[in-house]
């Protein structure tokens, strides 16, 4: 199992290096000039060759690779064009929202789907499964910026129940940090729920049909018992695959939600590095996230094991 | 809660034994909620405690789908629409959920077919069991792990503190089989309905099996209701039969009376499909030798990152030939490794030494591209036909493939598949059709003719009889032994089932674990074996003590008096 992980962290390291080659190409196969694009229009010759200079432009290509390797190796991601400040820095500053974001909508998510999957499949065929599948279809349907603009309008225009947007800490008390959270989890979690019930519930059926669940029923087992300790426990593995893909998307749902709540994490922060062209934030976010949807992989293949024993590293 | 029997005083007096356990009176099952007609009609029959009562009959006979009615587990589109079935006189078709659930595992239990999938993958095995006693009982934990270590002792299972602990995938077939059992009769169920619990399994372990049932069945007196398409199994354990054909019951009566006497045309038909154990003469034939199989060995390395995976042989240093219309049988238990030795021969796997010359020319190193001219010289037929033809692809294009690829225009190829299909006994209008519009026994004859269409020199037959039914199975047999003597075509047999081996194959090659034990003429190999192991082999085979095509006990043969023939005592 240790030799296991060791392997695949291992393993990460040459993709980790291929994607940060390809950040590094990126940059430099944009059209035209990356500091003429970086000193703007008015920029004076002398100017130009000081950014080159400065970016180290004027050395050879495999050279640049090497100090940007180099420099990543020791966690330098650079400075942002714009304030000059720290990449990581900025990324450290905005974690938190982000952060706190992605893991109530998979918390929230786990929660209602996997329940409402359970349901729609003891039901198979009722009205209640219907009613769970039609809401699901709508739910993976609709826009998470449609949602959240809906919830908005409801919540906080007409019954004026929640704050419209914005952020705050949770050293600001619970309240406060709570109630600005609700709906852009809720907004976020809505294509999760749909996705991940409409996946528990085909396992679940499918799991239903196998012969282990006949057996538990001649042992006098009552259905409650069949599907939650027989049949969920063998369907996990597919569902929490499709729970580890979702947390990888989940990265592009932040940035929209976090621009229609104006919520101040990674993903306002993509957009702004985006909209300013600032190229040395954009890598260094493109790296982080690179990071992160290998570490979730990693994490749910080693997940695996724990709901189906046949699985061993 | 009612009083369970948990301890070991048997409470049942004498009047109680005459009264039958199970009653089923005109029990009928139908599909749905339709009107229409029901699959399952008129069906009675009752068991004694301590009986066995087997029910045999072909697949599609509802001989299955009457045991899950008993238990209230017909699946939803099947309910029950007339008739009783009584157990101690209650009757459970019109018990509530509630009730059944009380009943399972407490009064009725039963065991299935396939060992393998019977088991939840996911839990221990000490818990799967002690689920029973947690549901039925209100026992204190260390309680509950007494009895059900004293169940897997008494199922003989070896080590039971390391086997309470494992997950099923750590346990081979037959263990999980006593696993089975354990949970069916931990807590002493009259009645143990025991639906093809053997099937799945090998010879050797099916004995095991079928003693370990009789042995509980005699300590707690307990009803049991086997159902089977064996009648070799049939003929070893059966107090009394029921034959079962299309959802009604045919036939009941004593097994001397079923297996010796029968009265309905049907049963006839079926005992007397069952084939001899032993195999009919044949006069060797000296042909030219088509195939030429010398030192094959097939080890898969289990290819690690870091460590050097341990080297398993699947198949070590086998040798054979085959002549020119002659069938030469390999049998052995799974993991023996025929049918290795079969893909190998084909090249559908790529051996790691040895030489297997076709007409002289070695094709085991040959590289994919330069075998295609050989594929034509050799084809196969497959165990499963429900899963050897793809169900999109017509059966006429199905049959013409290979020609087609090796280049015979269209229509030359169609009008030989037409031929083809009457050669194996179909209509020629079977090429505008689909797989799925034809049974399994019609399948696999449409697979004979697939692999027949090239006119190969030699036909290997990986268990292409296994999933059929006996009366099926002699048809297919006959049609293989027809072929042979018309086309002089070659066939490699593979098959874990003596009976089979005895009555199509002149030669037969026993393997256990990767190499061959014994090898010789049929009739040598299966009356006067040299080897334990293959005398192991055949005193496991289920039955051997009644010849089946003339309805009487096995007469000892003053010609081979092999001990091993010696008949079980009919009464």
């Amino acid at each position: 199992m240790l030799a296991y992980v060791v392997r695949r962290l291992l393993a990460t390291l040459p993709v980790i290096v291929m994607v940060a080659v390809v950040v590094f190409a990126m940059l430099r196969l944009t059209p035209g000039d990356p500091a003429a694009i970086i000193a703007g229009n008015d920029a004076t010759a002398e100017q130009l060759q000081q950014i080159r200079q400065s970016m180290g432009l004027d050395k050879p290509i495999y050279q640049q690779l090497i100090q940007w390797i180099a420099q990543l190796l020791q966690g330098d991601l650079g400075v942002s064009l714009l304030s000059g400040t720290p990449v990581l820095g900025m990324i450290g500053d905005r974690m938190g929202p982000s952060l706190v974001l992605a893991i109530s909508t998979i918390t929230l998510t786990v929660i209602i789907a996997i329940p409402l999957g359970v349901t729609a499949a003891w039901r198979q065929g009722r009205l209640l499964d219907r009613a769970i599948m039609t809401l699901s279809v709508f739910g993976f349907s609709v826009p998470t910026f449609v949602i959240g603009y809906l919830l908005v309008y409801l919540f906080s225009i007409q019954m004026g129940w929640l704050p419209v947007q914005g952020y705050r800490p949770l050293s600001d008390g619970f309240g406060p940090f709570a109630e600005r959270l609700i709906l852009p989890v809720l907004a976020l979690s809505t294509v999760y729920i749909a996705l991940i019930a409409r996946i528990t519930r085909s396992s679940i059926i499918e799991v239903m049909g196998e012969d282990f669940i006949r057996t538990a029923r001649a042992k006098g087992a009552n259905e409650h018992v069949v599907l939650m300790r027989h049949a969920l426990r063998n369907a996990a593995v597919p569902i929490l695959t499709i729970i580890g893909i979702g947390m990888a998307s989940l990265i592009s749902g932040v940035v929209v939600t976090e621009s229609v709540f104006n919520l101040p994490g990674l993903g306002r922060l993509v957009v702004e590095a985006v909209l300013a062209r600032d190229y040395p934030v954009i890598q260094g976010l493109i790296l982080l996230f690179s990071f992160i949807y290998i570490m979730i992989n990693l994490a749910v293949d080693l997940l695996y094991p724990v709901f189906d024993p046949r699985i061993r590293y | 809660m009612r009083n369970l029997p948990l301890d070991s005083d048997d409470t049942g007096c004498d009047t109680d034994r005459e009264k039958p356990v199970l009653q089923i009176e005109d029990l009928a099952i139908q599909i749905g909620g339709s009107a229409a007609r029901p699959v399952i009609r008129n069906v009675s029959y009752d068991i004694k405690p301590g009986e066995t009562l087997c029910v045999v009959g072909e697949s599609g006979s509802g001989k299955s789908v009457t045991s899950l009615a008993i238990m209230g587990l017909l699946p939803d589109a099947l309910r029950s629409c007339g008739g009783r079935v009584l157990l101690d006189g209650e009757d459970v078709l019109k018990a509530s959920p509630a009730r059944l659930r009380e009943l399972r595992a407490t009064r009725m239990a039963m065991i299935f077919q396939e060992p393998m999938t019977a088991l939840n993958p996911a839990e221990t095995i000490g818990r799967q069991i002690d689920e029973v006693l947690r549901i039925h009982t209100k026992l204190g934990r260390k309680e509950r792990r007494r009895r059900v270590l004293a169940m897997l002792e008494s199922v003989h299972l070896p080590d039971i503190e390391r086997i309470y602990d494992a997950y099923p995938h750590q346990l081979s077939g037959g263990q999980r089989q006593r696993v089975v059992i354990s949970i069916a009769l931990i807590l002493r169920p009259k009645l143990l309905i025991a639906d093809e619990p053997t099937t799945a399994l090998d010879v050797t372990t099916q004995k095991q099996i079928l003693a370990l049932i009789r042995e509980l069945q005699q300590k707690h007196n307990t009803a049991v209701l086997f159902i089977t398409h064996d009648f070799g199994v049939v003929a070893e354990i059966a107090d009394r039969i029921v034959v079962m054909n299309s959802g009604q019951v045919i036939e009941v009566g004593t097994r001397e009376e079923i297996l010796a006497h029968p009265r309905e045309a049907y049963t006839r038909m079926l005992v007397s499909s069952v084939p001899s154990l032993v195999p009919k003469r044949r006069e060797a034939e000296r042909n030219e030798v088509v195939l030429d199989v010398c030192g094959l060995s097939k080890t898969y390395a289990d290819k690690r990152l870091f460590r050097r995976g341990r080297p398993v042989a699947a198949a070590q240093d086998v040798n054979l030939t085959l002549r020119r219309g002659e069938i030469v049988g390999i049998v052995g238990e799974s993991g023996s490794g025929k049918s290795t030795v079969a893909r190998c021969i084909v090249r559908l796997l790529d051996p790691t030494s040895g030489t297997i010359r076709i007409h002289g020319s070695d094709i085991a190193q040959t590289s994919r591209s330069h075998l295609r001219p050989f594929r034509r010289r050799i084809q196969i037929v497959f165990q499963d036909p429900y899963r050897s033809l793809n169900p999109r692809v017509k059966v006429g294009d199905a049959v013409v493939e290979g020609l087609l690829n090796f280049g015979t225009p269209r229509d030359d190829a169609m009008a030989k598949a037409k031929n083809l299909l009457r050669t194996v006994g179909l209509d020629e209008e079977a090429i505008h059709r689909y797989p799925h519009q034809f049974s399994g026994g019609q399948r696999q004859r449409i697979c004979i003719a697939r692999a027949l269409a090239l006119e190969p020199d030699v036909l290997v037959a990986d268990e292409a009889v296994s999933a059929l039914d006996v009366s099926v199975q002699a048809q297919v047999l006959r049609l293989l032994d027809e072929i042979r003597e018309r086309t002089g075509i070659a066939v490699l047999f593979i098959t874990h089932d003596l009976r089979v081996a005895a009555q199509i194959c002149d030669g037969i090659v026993v393997m256990q674990n990767g190499r061959i034990i014994e090898a010789g003429p049929a009739e040598e190999v299966l009356t006067a074996p040299r080897q334990a192991y293959t005398r192991t082999l055949i005193e496991a085979a289920p039955g051997r003590g009644w010849d089946f095509q003339n309805f009487r006990p096995l007469q000892i043969d003053s010609a081979k008096p092999a001990d091993a023939m010696q008949p079980k005592q009919i009464h």
